[in-house]
């Protein structure tokens, strides 16, 4: 350390400073101590109470729904995909009666979730969605494997007016071909009209 | 040869090409809808334009479409030129424009050629902002899904279907921006090659249904490189697997045997294999007991009996009725073909593997020019052939634009000059074909007549092979035409097989074929026969199916060994009752739930030819490995199905037997004709820069939570010890600078092409053999000249009055098969049993909608099918199917009404 003197080798007068200045930082490091009585306290007490989350805060995966209540995962596969930890794993179904692609089942294993988003940004329908909830402690890590059943959520999460079928070109129940937005009525096959 | 000029870099091409295919050739990629290696140009879709210059001062250049453009020497062109990329940039997003929001519900996503053409061009948002034409769809039966908006208007369905497939029930109707691609009206898809419209389609208008029904990514599937066990063909095919379940087959590329296309048979009939009632775990008495308990059980039987004797099975893999042979000596085993059917099988080994004409390769069936299809429904029992021949009667249109300087890829050019003409195709069979429609001449006899038209036709051919006594003027002139035209031919192919039951046809096709070689050397010869790996069974020379039987019912022998067979199939229900009676303990070893297993005291769970590593030999002598896709014991660790050579030699300890490896070369070593099985494909050995190679792709997802429902702790990925094969997505996946033997492709994909088009990658030249060689290995060296087959068969006689008919096996492509027929979809496209009866003998037989058929003793009503083609005095019955008796070759039938 240049220009560091041992004690030793100090000269009396800078011993008595050294001294002084030690009894200064003592004073002062007491003095802050004792400010914070009076001041906002940092420390929040949690779980009692919770901090703020954005909105877009990464924490807990659901599955949302259309705004007319309907499952949005259309089981297309592409936050598996995305997902680099691999933690994601769906099976593709179909209902019978309205010809909706859904997911038979749905699992995400949060004990491997890195929370990157990745899954949130390639689906395309915003089904899948990352929420600012980050209270996901077990015991068992077993507990953290979740089913559809775990994440699927009543409401639309962010994106409040979204709804897939609405603008895909796929029928489904109640919206048959031509009914999409920006689509017109099916032709007919049968007309020589050009 | 040509040289072209690319961007400023020369190359040298095959001038007989186009420019887009010798620019894929070379590597280059241009982005194409329409043109397919398969079908030739048309131009329909702009999307592979490039600029073309004059000469190399030439700075101008014009747009020309590569597809349509020969390769002539001195061409300059630029693929890169700002202009071609803008053309390119805009003809993508006109296709796009009424294409849908759909790829998240779109079956093709992930390997859909639209997807990666779009990509190629960097087209990623539409300036149109009107709306979007739509077409109502159609349901096209339970094997094809129809989605018309996602349409580019390729016409490449139309093309396959129509031109390609002979269809004629899906065309395109509309105009302009209208044109709708799909059936009249509403109905199945007639064709048995319909599936292939789902690899042809470049978008998602025509999806595989039976996929849909269990959605995969195709990136999500683990993948094995595999054969159709439906037909003795043997087409390479790629099974994809997720959560334990076959989820899809899909082509995988063959340079000489299926190319790009299967049937639907071997691509929709793989439900068997997920079905929840197969024997998965070992049975004694129908109770579920571990394996260690079943070995011992079996080995107890065994080593209690006074006589074991062994069945073996035409659809199980040589190294199982190896394994089979070797543990009860090759005198007690037996054949697991039909006692006449074994006959066959051995006559055709001995007219293709001694014979001095080998079996012609599927790709040169196409090259033929003429065809005398004998005996045989080649559409039902060898499909893939029937496609080839489709080809080859096409072909003609190839020499006419070879004549005019037309290039044989003008595909609308060679259509316009052939309008309907054709290669000559004679069909000669029991009854009508599917291949009829394309037949110069077709003609409808019994087993014995056919043959004696064959011998009067070789006779014809060559003076020296037997003459055919008390031939009718018809038959003599048929004959006269069909040994005219073959003899005209430059590439005369003769196709025949078991199909008939009838040792006289196949002697009669050996004969014509080998007059026909005498004078030209192209001759080409196939004989299809029954099952996936005959030849591999017949190979072992196991003995005759009945003297197992009577050994059995004899007490000769008291213990049997079943080997993946359903004897119930093989031979009369009364004679194989009367064999098991007498059978103190009946082991079977199968993967399906058969009559015989129902029966066993000990089942042992085979693997599926999915589940397992094996080795088949098909029509030409080509042994080809299988691989297992997966294994059933990750995701259910109760699971006991495994290789019926494994569980044989596990039985047989001694044989020491511990991989694939050590019994293929335990088998090569002991049967000379099977040496060459062990080159089949590399063996477990084998690495690629110290790599496995990976059957899953890359983009494999879902691996930390596919099984974390049952345990949370991942456990290890299953390990291969008998292949070069991982099953996992580490590994060798194709990117590098090696190429992955044939054999062991697993799945088609390159960077950027996720398709099937992706194989153009893997080839020698677009179109030719893959690189490295196609997979297999021929087992027969090429033969000799051999003298004629003497024995002409009298002419059949109809019985005339009363209610006896001789009954004929009508081979069919749905429902006979006996694995594929189980699969759901198949099920539902198949007819229902029937007994076919000639018009002219309805009166005789006094049936009326209903008939009582008696055969061997066995009573069974079936519902009449009246038909003008059947010859008089003989009854049709469905071979394989479901409540149809077991049918002798020569057997005669009471039929009576209701």
């Amino acid at each position: 350390m240049p220009g560091y003197l041992p004690p030793e080798k100090r000269s009396p007068l800078q011993q008595l400073g050294d001294i002084l200045w030690g009894v200064y930082t003592q004073l002062r490091t007491i003095v802050m101590i004792f400010s914070h009585t009076f001041r906002k306290r940092d420390v929040i007490p949690y779980p009692e109470v919770k901090p703020y989350m954005p909105p877009r805060y990464r924490g807990r995966i659901v599955l949302t729904r259309d705004p007319d209540g309907d499952e949005r995962c259309v089981a297309c596969n592409l936050c598996a995909v995305a997902c680099p930890v691999g933690c994601i794993s769906l099976q593709k179904t179909e209902r019978p009666e309205d010809g909706r692609w859904y997911p038979e089942w749905f699992r995400i294993n949060f004990s491997r979730c890195i929370f990157c988003g990745l899954c949130e940004e390639a689906c395309p329908t915003t089904a899948i969605q990352l929420t600012p909830d980050y209270e996901l402690a077990e015991y068992k890590r077993q507990s953290l494997v979740y089913e559809k059943e775990d994440l699927l959520i009543s409401g639309t999460g962010k994106y409040p007016d979204y709804n897939f079928y609405r603008v895909a070109g796929m029928s489904i129940e109640g919206k048959p071909k031509g009914a999409a937005e920006k689509e017109s009525a099916p032709v007919d096959i049968k007309s020589l009209l050009p | 040869m040509a040289t072209i000029h690319v961007d400023g870099k020369q190359y040298d091409v095959d001038g007989a090409d186009n420019l887009l295919q010798a620019c894929l050739n070379l590597g280059l990629d241009i982005p194409y809808f329409c043109w397919h290696p398969a079908l030739g140009s048309v131009g329909a879709c702009r999307q592979c334009a490039v600029k073309s210059f004059r000469d190399e001062n030439d700075k101008m250049g014009r747009i020309v479409m590569s597809c349509m453009t020969p390769a002539s020497n001195g061409t300059y062109i630029s693929i890169d030129d700002e202009e071609a990329k803008a053309f390119r940039a805009t003809i993508v997003e006109f296709l796009m424009t009424n294409h849908p929001h759909d790829c998240p519900v779109c079956e093709e996503g992930g390997h859909c050629h639209l997807q990666d053409m779009t990509v190629m061009t960097q087209h990623h948002s539409r300036s149109y902002r009107f709306t979007k034409r739509t077409h109502l769809n159609q349901d096209l039966g339970p094997f094809i899904g129809h989605e018309m908006n996602r349409c580019i208007s390729c016409y490449r369905c139309v093309r396959y279907y129509k031109d390609y497939a002979g269809g004629t029930d899906l065309g395109v109707y509309g105009s302009a921006a209208n044109v709708y691609f799909g059936r009249a009206e509403e109905g199945t898809l007639e064709s048995e090659f319909s599936g292939n419209l789902t690899e042809v389609c470049p978008t998602g208008v025509f999806t595989d249904k039976t996929h849909s029904e269990r959605y995969t990514r195709k990136w999500d599937m683990q993948y094995a490189p595999s054969i159709c066990a439906s037909c003795s063909v043997g087409c390479n095919v790629s099974p994809g697997e997720r959560y334990g379940e076959i989820r899809r087959v899909e082509n995988r590329y063959h340079g000489e045997l299926n190319g790009y296309f299967l049937c639907d048979r071997g691509r929709f009939g793989y439900g068997y294999t997920n079905l929840k009632d197969r024997p998965r775990h070992p049975l004694i008495d129908g109770a579920t007991v571990t394996s260690d308990v079943a070995l011992g059980a079996a080995r107890g039987m065994i080593n209690g009996a006074s006589k074991v004797i062994a069945i073996g099975s035409p659809r199980a893999s040589v190294e199982a009725n190896y394994a089979l042979r070797t543990m009860v000596g090759a005198a007690s085993f037996y054949d697991g073909h039909a006692t006449q059917e074994g006959e066959l099988v051995k006559l055709a080994l001995q007219i293709v593997r001694d014979g001095p004409v080998p079996a012609t390769t599927i790709t040169a069936m196409e090259d033929a020019d003429a065809v005398l299809v004998l005996g045989e429904d080649i559409t039902a029992t060898a499909p893939r052939m029937a496609l080839a021949v489709r080809q080859a009667a096409r072909g003609k249109g190839r020499a006419l634009a070879d004549e005019k300087k037309v290039s044989d890829w003008q595909a609308i050019s060679l259509a316009d000059l052939l309008q309907r003409d054709s290669y000559p195709v004679f069909v000669a069979s029991v009854d009508s074909t599917r291949l009829d429609d394309i037949a110069h001449a077709t003609v409808r006899a019994a087993p014995e007549d056919l043959a004696r038209l064959g011998f009067a036709v070789a006779n014809l051919l060559d003076a020296s092979s037997p003459a055919v006594a008390g031939l009718d003027e018809a038959t003599a002139a048929q004959a006269k035409a069909i040994a005219d035209a073959l003899a005209a031919a430059k590439k005369p192919l003769i196709i025949s097989g078991t199909g008939a039951g009838s040792t006289a046809v196949m002697q009669a096709a050996a004969n014509i074929a080998w007059a026909l070689k005498a004078k030209n050397d192209a001759t080409g010869l196939a004989l299809t026969l029954p099952e996936a790996n005959s030849y591999g069974l017949a190979m072992l020379e196991p003995q005759p199916l009945a003297d197992a039987l009577e050994a059995l019912a004899s007490g000769a022998a008291d213990t049997l060994v079943v080997l993946e067979n359903d004897l119930y199939r093989r031979a009369p229900k009364a004679v194989v009752d009367a064999a098991l009676a007498k059978v103190k303990s009946l082991i079977v070893i199968d993967h399906t739930a058969t009559d015989a297993t129902a029966r066993a005291q000990v089942v042992l769970p085979a693997a599926t030819v999915f589940e397992g590593d094996g080795t088949v030999v098909n029509y030409e002598g080509r042994a080809q490995r299988h691989f297992q896709v997966y294994d059933p014991k990750y995701y259910d660790a109760s699971l006991a199905q495994v290789e019926s050579w494994r569980w044989l030699a596990v039985l047989e300890a001694a044989s020491g037997w511990k991989i694939l490896d050590d019994i293929t070369g335990a088998c090569a070593t002991a049967v000379s004709g099977l040496a060459g099985i062990v080159d089949a494909a590399p063996g477990a050995a084998f690495r690629i820069d110290g790599l496995k190679i990976a059957r899953e792709p890359h983009r494999y997802s879902g691996r930390t939570a596919m099984r974390a429902n049952q345990a949370v702790s991942e456990i290890r990925q299953p390990v291969d010890p008998d292949t070069p094969l991982s099953f996992s997505m580490e590994g060798y996946n194709g990117v590098g600078g090696l190429d992955r033997p044939a054999a062991l492709m697993p799945y088609a994909w390159a960077p950027g092409w996720n398709s099937p088009q992706s194989w153009n990658k893997f080839q020698q030249e677009i179109g030719g053999h893959l690189r490295g060689g196609d997979p297999g290995k021929l087992l027969f060296a090429g033969g000799a000249t051999q003298a004629y087959f003497t024995d002409v068969p009298a002419a059949f006689t109809p019985s005339g009055s009363g209610s006896g008919f001789r009954v004929l096996p009508l081979h069919l492509h749905f429902g006979g098969d006996e694995l594929s027929s189980r699969a759901e979809p198949i099920r539902e496209r198949a007819s229902t049993a029937f007994v076919a009866i000639a018009r002219a003998d309805v009166a005789r037989a006094g049936v009326n909608g209903h008939a009582t058929v008696s055969v061997d003793g066995e009573l069974v009503q079936l519902p009449t099918f009246i038909s003008d083609t059947l010859p008089a005095g003989t009854v049709g019955l469905p071979a394989g199917f479901a409540g149809v008796p077991f049918v002798a070759y020569g057997v005669d039938a009471t039929v009576s009404g209701g």
